[in-house]
């Protein structure tokens, strides 16, 4: 199986999703002449033209809005964010018209659009370039929000979000665009909606997605050499949540560390323990840990900024908490 | 384009003299959308309908003359003072009062209310609540349209109130950017909720907007029905041909406060009288009475056949049932494929 970069998987994606469908477009800040500030369309302009992978002003706002209108004329944009910082200035259009269009219309008009780019903290970017949105956008009903942590997932994902009838938040990394991993020549798809078990075991279960699932994975080798056996569970996509998946790990570990970037207070995290003391109060064996971004906003020096993200080392910390060992 | 370009100006339409028919059927309409929203606002003093209702009374030129001089492949988008433009596009009094009053028979199930009602049979694409962020959207139904090569154009209406909203600009940057075939028209009804243009803008003919995005505009009175058709005709046309978008403003008047719950303290003396002269309703009929020879008897007859619609709609709204509770999630996501 070819090995690529995150970047090239979802450039794949895209490709193939144009080819198949003239309905879909790629639009957003520097996706054309410039390649994309990330290289993730790198080519497309050469393949599509200028009709179908198109530059925009520094308008965020407006050109998420122009693609809810596309949308609803029957195309099926992907709508670029440079970084998922950008787009709080397009979160109108995004929740009160991409959302809610279908709902308040009774089903008249469809929604099928991606918004897509990088999101949360990357290296020194400092306060404003550091956001990590998740718990911002899986919060409305209308939404739904998917966040890969292979090239692999990101690829199957992305193809599913593209064919997908409902606005879907795509949640990518700056750290991972360089990040390689095997990608199958022939087509597949990955459904929205299913988590994966990255790793088996049965001591506790350390629920994440995206980057922290890399994160996550350093710790779980690291555990096992202490002897803990840790669950990796890849949500994969955050709305609509993996039920089944998630309380089936809790039902074989009874024990779970939730892991979540960004800021902690009512974060995809707090939701997630909620539902699982809801549903399954009685097979967990101890308190939930969670471990996610300390409650400040991203401080520029390297010091600070390792303080306040989520390393390794909290991960194991927190799973030693749960099994008892510290 | 760069300074020294002389600005494009918009030609007449080429849309023929409206005959004694066609006016007719024109000021028939103004008055259904105004015997209906009537009615809505009784209903509204009577608790049968609820929230927020902001009636166009004064405005029907507008939405009427609009919608003459479009096609049905065109598009619209509007605001949330949309009765009577979802009206002249086609939606019908029934389906318009049914949603008021929050019933399943209205034309968003009920799920919509007065701001946000929907008929894509009719290519009317909602009213929404959120000042002039519906303008962007209008520029992506364009550039939908462009794309599929429908021969449709995307009308976007809006208050002088959305002209200061940056969604609104981006949207005008965009729209010219990428030559959209779009209509942009600003329907200054003198009042952003209860802001009086000139106190809310130092410009007070919001087409300038257009100015500095190289845009075609026009300011023109709207208050006569056979004029918008003409410059809402000439626009869409300048559209569809390929030429790029429009900015319009529409001079109108809003004869009711913002909305049912504002007594519009905030008028000078003596204006709203002074504006109800040059009332749509007045004016078009005095045109077929002077120019078409139309008898008192042929406009008795034309209201009492109005009169009847606009109540039928009330008592079809009356009758209709509830939405069924069992439905409340039906529409939070498209099934895939559907």
């Amino acid at each position: 199986m070819p090995l690529i970069q995150m970047r090239e998987a979802l450039r794949q994606a895209m490709s193939e999703e144009m080819r198949r469908d003239p309905n879909v477009f790629l639009m957003g800040e520097e996706v054309a002449y410039y390649d994309g500030a990330y290289k993730v369309s790198q080519g497309m302009l050469a393949e599509f033209g200028p009709d179908r992978v198109v530059d925009t002003p520094i308008s965020e706002n407006g050109f998420a809005g122009l693609g809810v209108g596309a949308a609803m004329a029957g195309m099926r944009p992907i709508i670029e964010f440079m970084t998922w910082n950008f787009s709080l200035v397009a979160y109108d259009q995004i929740i009160n018209s991409a959302a809610r269009i279908y709902q308040m219309s009774a089903g008249t008009y469809k929604m099928p659009m991606v918004f897509r780019g990088a999101n949360g903290h990357a290296e020194n970017l400092g306060s404003q370039h550091s956001t990590a949105v998740d718990s911002l956008y899986a919060h409305f009903p209308g939404l739904k929000v998917v966040s890969p942590s292979t090239p692999y997932d990101a690829k199957g994902l992305l193809k599913s979000a593209i064919r997908d009838d409902n606005p879907v938040i795509f949640l990518e990394s700056e750290l991972m665009y360089g990040f390689k991993g095997e990608v199958p020549e022939e087509e597949y798809l990955i459904p929205i909606g299913k988590a994966d078990i990255k790793r088996d075991g049965t001591d506790l279960v350390i629920v994440c997605w995206g980057k922290h699932v890399h994160t996550c994975l350093r710790a779980a080798e690291e555990l096992a050499k202490q002897g803990i056996s840790a669950l990796v569970l890849d949500l994969r996509t955050i709305r609509p949540l993996d039920h089944e998946a998630l309380f089936a790990a809790v039902a074989k570990t009874h024990r779970v560390v939730v892991v979540q970037e960004g800021f902690p207070y009512a974060g995809v995290g707090a939701e997630i323990i909620a539902r699982i003391q809801e549903s399954c109060f009685d097979l967990l064996d101890g308190p939930i840990v969670r471990v996610t971004n300390r409650d400040v906003p991203q401080p520029y020096a390297t010091n600070l900024e390792k303080l306040v993200i989520i390393t390794a080392e909290r991960v194991i910390d927190a799973a030693l908490t749960v099994v008892g060992r510290k | 384009m760069t300074s020294d370009q002389a600005e494009p100006t918009l030609p007449s339409s080429s849309l023929p003299p409206i005959k004694r028919d066609g006016l007719l059927a024109l000021f028939r309409q103004m008055l259904l959308i105004r015997r209906v929203e009537e009615l809505a606002a009784r209903a509204y003093t009577q608790r049968k309908i609820l929230g927020f209702c902001h009636l166009y009374i004064g405005q029907e030129s507008v939405a009427v003359g609009a919608a003459a001089a479009c096609i049905p492949e065109d598009h619209w988008v509007t605001g949330y003072r949309e009765h009577g433009q979802a009206m002249a596009k086609g939606v019908s009094a029934r389906a318009l009062m049914a949603e008021l009053y929050g019933k399943a028979t209205g034309a968003s199930h009920g799920l919509g209310g007065s701001m946000h009602i929907f008929d894509a049979s009719v290519n009317f694409m909602g009213g929404y609540g959120i000042v002039g962020a519906h303008v962007p959207l209008a520029a992506g139904v364009a550039w939908g349209l462009k794309q599929r090569k429908t021969g449709g154009v995307a009308v976007c209406f809006f208050g002088d109130g959305a002209a200061h909203q940056g969604a609104f600009f981006e949207a005008l940057c965009l729209a010219q950017l990428y030559s959209l075939p779009v209509v942009f028209i600003c329907e200054n009804n003198y009042y952003a909720m209860g802001t009086s243009i000139d106190r809310q803008s130092y410009l007070t003919d919001m087409s300038l907007r257009g100015r500095g995005v190289g845009m075609v505009h026009e300011q023109f009175q709207a208050f006569d029905v056979e004029v918008v058709r003409d410059r809402v005709g000439a626009a869409v046309e300048w559209a569809r041909s390929g030429k790029g978008p429009v900015i319009l403003e529409a001079v109108t008047y809003r004869f009711r406060g913002h909305s049912m719950s504002d007594p519009a303290k905030y008028r000078k003396e003596g204006e709203l009288e002074q504006k109800k002269l040059t009332d749509p309703l007045l004016i078009t009929e005095h045109r077929l009475r002077d120019t078409f020879a139309v008898t008192d008897a042929e406009l008795e007859a034309l209201r009492a056949g109005v009169d009847a619609e606009a109540e039928d709609a009330v008592q079809f709204a009356e009758e209709s049932p509830i939405p069924d509770p069992s439905r409340l999630y039906d529409y939070i996501y498209a099934p895939n494929g559907s």
